[in-house]
């Protein structure tokens, strides 16, 4: 049964690099904007205190866990043509996808970075206050105080984006062109596509692809995020 | 500490960066089509495409006018559905009455016969239920019902789950007979194949999917379709439609047209009927006719004077 593992790989490389272009076109951009949009939010609700932030934590809290089938049904629902975004014409493309892993990734890095900025002790911002820093200046020490919460927080929406299949399946429609590059196919959905015909060897070849992929941006993310240039 | 800072500030701008990158280069590749040419969205059944042949018959297709095709492998109710909400320009499915229905309700147009092949009845080598004898496929799903063989059902809505009720039905059985031994698979016809070979059962299968996988699977073919000779219950035609631009203006109706124009050309009917996957024919081109076939066009029995 491991034979198919040393035989020649089965996929054009066009392909195979067709898909992971677009998994990671789809899955980092979502994970970009999730980020521009989940950090301010996290800052928010993390020092400010407010009549139902309890409330906020929660429906934070619970967006972790949405399913990604549902988060496809309702992307496919407003992009479709009777949708209210039927208009620019989204289905089956990218840029539907972005939107439904955005959705995916978004509670994920807010809830991950507000427990981080949440811990961030107070002294700290004050002391920054204190010096005369700025709000901005403020938000920045914190952000850097934070940064290995925060960047566990990204690497948690990445993970969630890059990982999976629901979503990307039913608003991407798993379109190649007939010259075998890859339209609106994820390395996900590429191995549903094997998996469901029953070749399995191939479909866990692209599975490692994956692992390697996610392990490579992981180890970047670390790379970046940490003070030496190496993990501390 | 503000080296700290300035490093963090670079590693944001540099990730900043990759996503906008991102965006760049795919507004690149994204303005292409507009530029060269259309998309045609085709809906259409894993079996068309998980044998190989859209790929084929597509890439000349593309060559010729300049366009892309892009072909949404799924189930025939989902690729109607699709179709239903304007989402596709063009689809190629195989349930003869989910076809009409879509006809009838106004959503499809030009509907033209495209080609065919066969279902097959297949199971375990050792056949529990004694159906290898039988040449008639209702009399093969009541033995396997009497003897509670287990069978697993696509029950997907696709074209073949759809054959399937059809022959249930003819065999006077509905959801409310079926035992413990019916199991409802609910994915693609690989998927179904392969719980089938899991579980040493029965299945319904397109000839097409069960060649294409014959090489991972030990089930065999115990009633033929009407390709080697059997029953002609089990013959599975593929029609092609246009959804119709009154309905959905924003469908690519032009295209979809010459798609259809194309598919059912000699050109099209030559590639499909030289069309082979490990040595065998998959598919039967049917568009070509000397003779008139009218009811391509219509929802099976119509009649222009008939009330229907």
């Amino acid at each position: 049964m491991l034979t198919p593992l040393v035989v020649d790989f089965p996929f054009e490389w066009n392909y195979i690099r067709s898909i992971i272009y677009v998994s990671l076109y789809v899955s980092l951009t979502a994970v970009a904007l999730s980020t521009l949009f989940s950090l301010p939010i996290a800052l928010f609700v993390g020092f400010k205190d407010f009549r139902g932030k309890t409330l906020v934590t929660s429906i934070i809290n619970t967006g972790m866990g949405f399913p990604s089938v549902v988060v496809g049904l309702v992307v496919l629902f407003a992009v479709s043509n009777q949708g209210p975004l039927g208009s620019f014409d989204l289905v089956f493309t990218t840029e539907a996808m972005i939107m439904s892993q955005f959705v995916l990734a978004a509670p994920v890095i807010t809830g991950v970075s507000l427990a981080a900025v949440s811990s961030v002790e107070q002294n700290v911002r004050d002391a920054a206050y204190a010096m005369g820093g700025t709000k901005l200046d403020v938000a920045f020490v914190t952000i850097k105080e934070a940064r290995y919460g925060i960047a566990t927080a990204v690497l948690a929406g990445f993970g969630r984006a890059i990982s999976e299949v629901g979503s990307v399946l039913i608003v991407g429609g798993n379109i190649a062109s007939s010259d075998g590059t890859s339209v609106t196919r994820t390395i996900t959905t590429a191995i549903q596509l094997e998996a469901r015909q029953g070749r399995f060897e191939t479909a866990m070849l692209l599975g490692a692809v994956l692992v390697v992929l996610v392990l490579l941006v992981n180890a970047i993310v670390v790379r970046l995020g940490s003070d030496d240039g190496g993990y501390r | 500490m503000s080296i700290q800072r300035r490093q963090f500030m670079t590693a944001a701008a540099g990730a900043a960066g990759i996503g906008l990158a991102g965006c760049l280069s795919d507004d690149d590749r994204g303005g292409t089509p507009d530029i060269n040419g259309e998309t045609l969205t085709l809906t259409t059944t894993t079996s068309t495409y998980a044998t190989g042949l859209l790929d084929e018959l597509n890439a000349p297709f593309e060559d010729r006018y300049g366009v892309s095709v892009d072909a949404v492998p799924e189930g025939t109710g989902a690729a109607l559905e699709h179709a239903r909400n304007g989402d596709a320009d063009v689809v190629m499915v195989h349930a003869r009455t989910l076809e009409d229905e879509f006809l009838e309700a106004g959503y499809g147009v030009n509907r033209r016969d495209l080609m065919f092949n066969d279902f097959v009845i297949v199971g375990e080598s050792d056949d529990p239920a004694g159906i290898a004898s039988e040449d008639d496929a209702t009399a093969a799903f009541e033995e396997i019902a009497d003897t509670e063989s287990t069978f697993v059902s696509r029950g997907d809505n696709s074209g073949t789950h759809t054959k399937e009720r059809e022959i249930w039905d003819e065999a006077g059985l509905s959801d409310d007979g079926f035992g413990e031994w019916y199991l409802d698979g609910g994915g693609g016809m690989g998927e179904t194949l392969n719980t089938a070979n899991m579980e040493g059962a029965y299945t319904l299968a397109d000839r097409g999917t069960f060649l294409d996988m014959r090489e991972e699977i030990d089930l065999e073919i115990h009633v033929e379709g009407p390709v080697e000779g059997g029953p002609e219950l089990l013959r599975n035609p593929y029609g092609i439609v246009a959804v119709n631009p009154a309905v959905h203006e924003n469908v690519n109706y032009d295209l979809a047209m010459a798609y259809i124009g194309y598919v059912t050309s000699l050109e099209g009917q030559e590639i499909i009927e030289e069309y082979r996957s490990n040595d065998e024919q998959l598919f039967f081109p049917e568009a070509l006719s000397e003779d008139s076939n009218f009811q391509q066009y219509v929802p099976e029995g119509w009649e222009s004077d008939s009330d229907g």
